[in-house]
């Protein structure tokens, strides 16, 4: 596959963006999972020749993220959190069901080429255990029987509806809005799901509100400063070892994390 | 004036998130949104940095730094190019406020944002949001649309001679680009792997210019306390840690969600809150911030949650991300998970944070089978020791915390793999779907 001129010109348009064309790649490589199903070694070049580097560095860039993929993935990626939380609450169960369902490991594709599955980290959806993603969008309080639900959907290509969110679009549609196209999804689905408005809840039915604030009054008070107090809260605040830790420079392991982000 | 007289909980981020299509300009703007803007025009910069100072708002993305200050490091004689960049990465297991504050009210954050750069003198901001939340990043690119459309962004913003140009920008699946420097090197286009501090962002951030660094929840504070006054906002929460900010609990408790107040409550007020822990369990141990701060048991649910207190309590406040575990859940199948995704998240940058993760997911996993001997513990004890405070970034420190303190409080349970011959406990009790009957 070689790449279209629109993506050339979408590729450029990116780097455009910043100050610094380079601070485009992460988004560029998202435009090339979009166009491409999965970073390609064109891609690789195409964002190289761009912006000036060489493949090589690109390449380390695209092997350090997880959500890049060098090998197809589905039109739906399914991530099942199995971080602690949501692996105790179920998530690992989830994970297991799926598996066993769609006869594929973590990070593998059905031969139909329609579901990827893998596990993954905390998606700070922890309030909502067990959580799913499909394509990046929430699928909220799952259980193994849910999720089997929802694969069966996709894959007979019914219309899906995220938790907390629009209907559910194929991975390369979102890989171009996380490129920073937008679609015209944003009005769809809630503001909130119900465990982001459980506290406000409560607060409006005992009448508890923060305290009403003196417009104005305090803004322009000026209250002089005493160094001691702000050197104090400087040392009070300085996080407990991050700054004290020893510190060790070694530029000749930089290879490993790209290794294991291949091996992972 | 702090404390007794405020009410339990106190919507400020979280109070219009029930509002009917909150994510729009035309309702933040129906309840006064935008107005702080232009109270903050009516002020210099160096006025509106001093309100934030004196608001007493400590940085909500785990360290608490004190916001204000942190602005006022930024050498505003150094002729480069000043940058706001927000942290969106929120990845820390536990963590899931910024995530619905940025669904339910992107304008709030933009709002934040408008006034943080014009404070710091920044004409270009950017918005680094981890790239596994495409409805979010939806949201915030919508808003950011929005504003520019309104006149809220871009050139002249509401006549006040004031330019901000805002880009969002979508990060790529990697928990150590949540580390400041490491997001500096993300939005640089490069891996996320941490710099070398000093020098500090505030001196030499995005591009070597002088860079302000905030959370999502720092920032969103900022239009509430410029447009109510540093005063109100500081009348909430303790001492030394003042105002709102959002709880998350999760885990297994009857009603998880966020659940915003002012610093200082504790998790037995959070708990009743939500309607107590799981029917027919006790609580067995939490993180008061994510995994990467000391676990706590039910001997330490009155402890006051700010800074200090539960600092002293032996562990951090860190994102007030409340991971609530019953007594039908394994401590060391918990702390091997979060070992995992150490290891796993490691950039490997260096040797005490590679190498280390490495071995301690090797022991835990052989106890957690039963295999090994009492003595790993000591061995597991003594390998944290050499990766806290001897690694390059608080990654590893972060990663050390779950396994210290579950020693501390559950050696009995670690033991009783050994004896057992592996895990004593179903994990099947432990799920939201349990069967009934499954005990522990
Ligand atoms: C491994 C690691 C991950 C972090 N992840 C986040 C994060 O996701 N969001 C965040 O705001 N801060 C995170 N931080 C803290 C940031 O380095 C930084 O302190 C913070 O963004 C400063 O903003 P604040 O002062 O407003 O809290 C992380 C730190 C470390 C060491
Ligand atoms: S402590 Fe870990 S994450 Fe931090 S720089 Fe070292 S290897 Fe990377
Ligand atoms: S642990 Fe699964 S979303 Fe946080």
């Amino acid at each position: 596959m070689t790449l279209s001129q629109q993506t050339y010109g979408e590729l450029e348009e990116i780097a455009a963006r910043y100050p610094e064309p380079r601070s485009g790649l992460l988004p560029m490589l998202h435009l090339v999972q979009s166009a491409e199903g999965r970073i390609t070694p064109e891609g690789i070049e195409a964002c190289a020749g761009l912006l000036g580097v060489t493949a090589a560095e690109v390449s380390g860039v695209a092997t350090f993220y997880t959500m890049y993929k060098r090998r197809p993935v589905g039109d739906y990626h399914v991530g099942v959190c199995t971080n602690t939380l949501c692996a105790v609450m179920g998530g690992d169960a989830i994970f297991d069901r799926l598996k066993s369902d769609l006869g594929v490991g973590n990070d593998e594709t059905t031969e139909d080429g329609k579901i990827t599955l893998e596990h993954i980290e905390c998606n700070a959806a922890c309030d909502y255990a067990p959580v799913m993603m499909v394509n990046w969008e929430f699928m909220d309080n799952m259980t193994p029987d849910a999720a089997a639900r929802i694969i069966d959907d996709l894959r007979a290509g019914n219309e899906v509806h995220s938790t907390r969110g629009p209907r559910i679009v194929t991975w390369r549609e979102a890989e171009r809005v996380l490129a920073g196209f937008p679609d015209d999804l944003a009005d769809e689905g809630p503001a909130a799901g119900p465990a982001s408005l459980v506290g406000l809840g409560l607060a409006r039915e005992r009448g508890w509100t923060a305290p009403s604030s003196e417009q104005g009054s305090a803004v322009h008070d000026d209250v002089p400063e005493e160094p001691e107090q702000v050197e104090q809260a400087a040392a009070d605040a300085s996080p407990p070892s991050s700054e004290g830790a020893t510190v060790e420079k070694e530029s000749g392991t930089s290879e490993t994390a790209a290794e294991k982000g291949d091996a992972q | 004036m702090s404390g007794a007289a405020t009410d339990v909980l106190t919507p400020v981020l979280t109070d219009n998130w029930d509002q009917e299509r909150s994510w729009t300009l035309a309702a933040y703007e129906s309840r006064g949104g935008y107005r702080a803007v232009d109270t903050a025009f009516a002020m210099a910069p160096d006025a509106v940095i001093d309100a934030v100072k004196e608001s007493g708002l400590r940085g909500r993305g785990g360290a608490g730094f004190p916001t204000g200050m942190k602005w006022g490091f930024i050498p505003q004689d150094n002729p480069r190019p000043k940058y706001l960049v927000v942290n969106a990465d929120e990845s820390e297991p536990g963590t899931c406020k910024d995530i619905p504050l940025m669904m339910a009210s992107p304008h709030t954050l933009l709002e934040g944002v408008i006034i943080s750069s014009y404070a710091i003198r920044a004409n270009k901001a950017f918005i680094y949001i981890r790239g596994e939340v495409l409805h979010v990043i939806r949201r915030v690119q919508r808003a950011v649309q929005e504003a520019y459309a309104a006149g809220h962004l871009g050139s002249n913003i509401h006549g006040s001679g004031y330019d901000l140009d805002v880009v969002v920008h979508a990060g790529a699946g990697a928990y150590i680009c949540g580390e400041e420097t490491a997001l500096l090197e993300g939005l640089e286009g490069r891996r996320g792997q941490p710099r070398l501090r000093p020098p500090f962002p505030a001196v030499a951030g995005l591009y070597a210019s002088p860079t302000v660094i905030n959370n999502v929840e720092s920032i969103a504070s900022v239009p509430s306390i410029i447009g109510r006054g540093h005063a109100w906002f500081a009348s909430m929460g303790t001492e030394k840690s003042k105002g709102v900010g959002i709880f998350s609990l999760s885990g297994h408790v009857q009603r998880p969600g966020q659940y915003e107040a002012p610093l200082g409550i504790t998790l037995r007020t959070l708990i009743d809150l939500a309607g107590g822990v799981r029917e027919g369990h006790e609580l067995k141990f939490w993180t008061p911030g994510g995994s990467s701060t000391p676990l706590l048991t039910g001997e330490h649910l009155d402890v006051p949650l700010d800074f200090e207190g539960v600092g002293s309590a032996g562990s951090m406040l860190g994102t007030r991300a409340l991971q609530i575990f019953d007594d039908s859940v394994c401590v060391v199948r918990a702390v091997l998970r979060w070992s995992e995704f150490y290891k796993h998240e490691s950039c490997g940058k260096c040797t005490p944070c590679r190498e280390g993760t490495w071995w301690l997911v090797q022991v835990l996993t052989a106890l957690e089978k039963g295999d090994g001997t009492e003595a790993d513990l000591d061995l597991l004890l003594d390998q944290c020791d050499n990766i806290l405070g001897r690694s390059f970034c608080a990654l590893a420190d972060g990663a050390t915390s779950p396994i210290v303190s579950s020693i501390q409080f559950f050696r009995d349970e670690y033991v009783a793999h050994l004896t057992h011959g592996g895990c004593p406990f179903d994990p099947a009790a432990a799920t939201l779907f349990a069967p009934a009957g499954a005990t522990a």
